[in-house]
């Protein structure tokens, strides 16, 4: 796979027409380490949510040492401040284009793609130069990398040559002639800055994405993220375009309120990002199909397997009244626009229900954003309820209130149990 | 030796509501803002979280959310020729402790004072004549006015949320409000609470009386709301654990539903927890405050400068720091001289239980979920025929069905064995009480010192607490509770109990946490520590906030009347004192 030169004209003749904050085509008036391009670059690196991965728990901002957990073992991510040492000061443009597009770091070492280059990788030079200027502008912290702690094989980092050779699509991205201006802005945005898919997609064995099933919902860092697709009950087919900008803006809607990991992306990221880029972005992912047809999942035997035992559900229901019915009320509505409704909730009827048996074992947190700065929490209920409650409680929210979902086995609930204690117990 | 930390702008003793009001509008100013607070933090979740709090034994009875005697506690005496012992267990009233205050764990019973309360001296005086206000009665004007504090009092109703009925919105009265209330520019933002069963009684039974029944204000949400900071709140489930308790769904108005979520976030703004005060310093020449000392848990000292101190720690632990740092001159009963002390004040409550035949759910409850009167409050009606001054309101209040605090038996109930388990199970769905909320005006021998003989854990004289029910008092609250009974009457129970306040002020039962004075507001240095700002008068770049700064206490729970003096005093020191440090009123 060779890299294919950028060209130049991509992001001028979406962004244009779409009129976004993107709209400001760099290389038609941004010089290279002018104000333009740094400021550009800053919005662009908030885009990527560079600062998220790249900073630890009270650690200096972009000076990385956090650690990212993936199936293989734990991950730190790097230094990107300028310190000529130990982050990027001495990294030409072309090295950090390199690292980029291909996921090579100067001196050839190959990256993890922990470090999501295979969906950088589209971004045009422009774009990735007025990254590397904005960074160029931090203060350099002086903090070493810490070294990843993977097992053998993964450990050596050629190994990623054979990985890239089987999984990584390099490229930039080339706009579809077929689609509007802005669906191809948001495509862009989507599938490259935003990463969506390192979380929302599936992956096959090798930590890979599957392109068949891009956006269909994945794994990340002990969370299941939903689908982006059409889907009615586990994806965005509900969802309007309005719906997912004031999701992304403030990390609330009357459909669901974001916690976890995407409390995080929304509060460094997706909030301060242009309403018409959001909005295009919008536009793309309500463009995306459903993983199944429509048809088969408003029928609850196609799309909940099996029907739920009745006692099951009676003693979910008790549990619901006794628990969750303070916030999420006893129709499942919750209060717009504060405590998420559960009735029609994309999370509840997921096809794999980690998410909300994580969220119901540990709690959770809305994110804090400038129109919603209150950051609403969710107590744990771990120390309460017993595995065999929390999957009657679970298999009771997804038969309750038209929702669809298999109903959960105690055993389920039990490796959840045991994943989150690992995790708390590794921190 | 203690530890010097770097100077700030400003630094809040206490981190309850008047430190988070302060807090967040002089950070808005621009200020580096450091609050102190002795207790730990604690927040929505995971400490008040629904899946723990409702644990009577825990919280209400066990006292978690509170002071520990143990540590910092008063000395208290009925008269200045006894001898003051310590308070070792919280009885009386429940100082908290800990990042929020008394504003986690109150009812959110939210009101406004009547517009005669500020002129407390006065009004009587002009209504009444001067002979008849008692010679050892020391109650005296606010220097403010009713009309000065609308705007702040509307802030502070804007910031909690608060669901109630107006009353008189620019002088108009509106029907099913309170009509006594002083005007108000402008509505409640939220409407009020859904009716429990109880206060439909209690209403049905006042109009038949011939009086105007109302919904009282409530600190607890009627509907979701954001307030002006954008700030979220959810919506009251009744569940009945406000009073001990924190709100697990962000229902209840608190420094953590209403300002923390803004204020924490602030890169000027710093709290540092498991910091006791325990002194004011001043400079060489006494006038000037540099800044604080404190001790943590290790016992460690640190001195906090700034250029601005502000007490806004629970009132009497204010008027405590005060006597300690030698600020203003300590009031002494004989002489009548001094000021620093003077003017304690309380509350008179009584009640009367009321056995209906209707199944009430007193379950279903919350805090601040009531229906009341105000025909007899503050001088809402002629004191000249009963000879006493001050009033109260009479409300039905329901606060909740807790097991083990909140059930009552007729008199008559066997008070042990099965008896009392079938009076129990007969009665507890079908009880209502009638609760009387008075006044308690200042005298001369209720007042505040330094303990001679009883020290804290950190060496220094416990504060002295001297203080009894007068004669004004008890005849006001007889008056009242005869009231209530008449009312309590009109709801043709099968039994009732009336429950007068009589004899010595006692420090064991439980009775309210309002107490007020010792640090009080007004116009002259002589007879007041703090002037119409809650400035000291003799160390400008101190003030002082809270109930301690009330001349006398009125017949409502005070904390809608320290909230808006909170915004007062914030506006005072932006508007005015940034501008020009100093005195803002000459003496």
């Amino acid at each position: 796979m060779k890299a294919k030169r950028p060209r130049a004209g991509t992001a001028i003749a979406l962004a244009v027409a779409a009129g976004g904050m993107l709209a400001i085509a760099p290389a038609l008036f941004a010089r290279e380490g002018s104000h333009a391009e740094i400021e550009r670059g800053r919005y662009l690196a908030q885009a990527g949510d560079c600062a998220a991965c790249h900073t630890a728990e009270g650690g200096q901002p972009f000076a990385g040492g956090r650690a990212v957990p993936t199936p293989f073992g734990v991950i730190y991510s790097t230094n990107i401040t300028p310190d000529p040492s130990t982050g990027i000061g001495n990294w030409t443009s072309d090295d950090f284009y390199r690292a980029m597009h291909e996921g090579i770091a100067p001196g050839g070492e190959h990256l993890y793609p922990a470090f999501p280059y295979p969906w950088y990788t589209k971004l045009t030079r422009a774009d990735v130069d007025a990254i590397r200027s904005y960074l160029a502008t931090l203060a350099p912290v002086h903090e070493q990398n810490r070294p990843t702690e993977l097992p053998w094989p993964f450990s050596v980092r050629e190994v990623m040559s054979a990985w890239n050779a089987l999984y990584f699509k390099q490229g930039t991205f080339q706009s579809n002639p077929q689609k509007s201006a802005e669906w191809n802005l948001g495509a862009y945005l989507v599938e490259g800055l935003g990463h969506c898919g390192a979380c929302h997609s599936p992956k096959n064995f090798a930590g890979a994405p599957k392109r068949d099933k891009a956006f269909q919902g994945g794994y990340g860092e002990n969370w299941y993220a939903t689908s982006l697709g059409g889907d009615l009950h586990d994806g965005l087919g509900q969802w309007s375009t309005d719906d997912i900008v004031q999701y992304l803006k403030t990390g609330v809607n009357k459909r669901a309120a974001a916690f976890g990991p995407m409390s995080e992306v929304v509060h460094d990221s997706t909030q301060h990002l242009d309403e018409k880029d959001l909005h295009a972005m919008a536009v793309y992912l309500k463009d995306l199909p459903p993983h199944e047809s429509p048809a088969n999942a408003t029928s609850a035997s196609a799309a909940g397997g099996n029907t739920p035992d009745a006692d099951r559900v009676a003693r979910g229901h008790g549990l619901y009244i006794d628990d969750c019915a303070g916030c999420h009320m006893e129709n499942g509505e919750g209060i717009a626009g504060v405590f998420p409704p559960l009735k029609g909730n994309n999370v509840v009827q997921s096809k794999d229900p980690e998410t909300v048996v994580h969220v119901i074992l540990s709690g959770a947190k809305t994110a804090v954003t400038r129109q919603d700065p209150t950051g609403l929490a969710m107590p744990a209920f771990d120390w309460k309820l017993s595995n065999e409650q929390v999957a009657d409680l679970v298999t009771y929210l997804r038969s309750a209130w038209g929702n669809h979902g298999d109903p959960l086995d105690a055993g389920k609930v039990a490796d959840t149990r045991r994943t989150l204690v690992a995790a708390r117990t590794q921190k | 030796m203690a530890t010097k930390l770097p100077a700030v702008d400003v630094v809040l003793v206490g981190f309850g509501w008047t430190a988070g009001i302060l807090g967040q509008e002089l950070s808005d100013a621009g200020l580096q803002v450091v609050a102190l607070e002795r207790g730990a933090f604690r927040d929505t979740v995971p400490d008040f979280a629904t899946t723990q709090i409702q644990d009577e034994l825990r919280y209400a009875v066990r006292n978690e959310l509170f002071e520990e005697p143990e540590r910092e506690t008063l000395t208290f005496r009925n008269s200045m020729d006894q001898t003051a012992l310590p308070m070792r267990h919280l009885g009386s009233f429940k100082p908290a402790a800990g990042a929020g205050g008394a504003g986690v764990h109150w009812n959110g019973q939210n009101w406004r004072f009547l517009p005669t309360d500020f002129l407390q001296r006065t009004h009587i005086e002009q209504r009444y004549g001067k002979g008849f206000i008692p010679a050892d009665m020391t109650i005296q004007d606010w220097g403010v006015t009713y009309d000065d504090l609308e705007p702040f009092y509307d802030r502070f109703e804007y910031l909690c949320g608060i669901s109630g009925q107006a009353g008189n919105i620019n002088g108009r009265i509106h029907d099913g409000g309170n009509p006594f209330e002083g005007a108000r520019k402008r509505g409640f933002p939220l409407p009020p609470l859904k009716r429990s069963y109880g206060t439909v009684l209690f209403d049905k039974a006042a109009k038949e009386a011939g009086y105007k029944p109302f919904p009282c204000p409530a600190a607890n949400t009627s509907q979701a709301y954001k307030n002006i900071y954008g700030v979220q709140m959810g919506e009251c489930t009744y569940c009945g654990y406000c009073e001990w308790f924190g709100c697990g769904n962000y229902s209840k108005s608190s420094p953590q539903t209403t300002i923390f979520p803004v204020l924490l976030g602030k890169d000027n703004f710093k709290l540092r927890t498991h910091a006791s005060v325990t002194k004011v310093l001043l400079d060489s020449t006494g006038k000037r405050a540099t800044g604080v000392v404190y001790v943590d848990l290790q016992g460690r000292e640190y001195e906090q400068p700034a250029d601005l101190v502000i007490l806004t720690a629970f009132a009497q632990h204010n008027v405590h720091l005060l006597l300690l740092s030698g600020i203003g001159k300590p009031y002494d009963p004989r002489s009548g001289n001094g000021v620093v002390g003077r003017n304690y004040a309380y509350q008179i409550t009584s009640s009367v239980d009321v056995f209906v035949n209707d199944i009430v759910n007193p379950f279903m409850g919350a805090g601040a979920l009531g229906q009341a009167i105000d025909e007899f409050n503050g001088d809402n009606f002629d004191h000249g025929p009963q000879k006493f001054i001050g009033g109260g309101y009479i409300a039905l209040w329901t606060t909740g069905g807790r097991p083990i605090l909140q059930h009552h038996l007729p008199k008559d109930a066997p008070k042990w064995g099965s008896g009392w388990k079938k009076a129990m199970a007969d009665n507890y769905l079908r009880t209502v009480s009638i609760a009387t909320h008075g006044s308690v005006m200042s005298y001369r021998d209720a007042y505040l010192d330094l303990d001679p003989t009883y020290r804290d854990v950190y060496g220094n004289p416990l504060l002295r607490l001297t203080f009894d029910f007068h004669d004004n008092e008890h005849r006001m609250s007889k008056f009242l509770t005869d009231k209530a009974a008449g009312i309590a009457k009109a709801m043709k129970p099968r039994a009732m109990h009336v429950k007068q306040r009589d004899g010595h002020y006692t420090i064991v039962p439980y009775q309210t946490t309002h107490n007020t004075g010792g640090a009080i507001m007004g116009t002259d240095p002589r007879t007041s520590v703090v002037n119409r700002y809650l400035q000291s008068w003799d160390v400008p770049n101190l003030f002082v906030v809270g109930s301690c700064a009330f001349p006398q206490n009125a017949g409502y729970n005070p904390t809608g009347t320290v909230g808006a003096l909170a915004y007062w005093a914030a506006n005072a020191i932006r508007t005015q004192y940034l501008k020009k440090p100093g005195a803002l009123v000459s003496a």
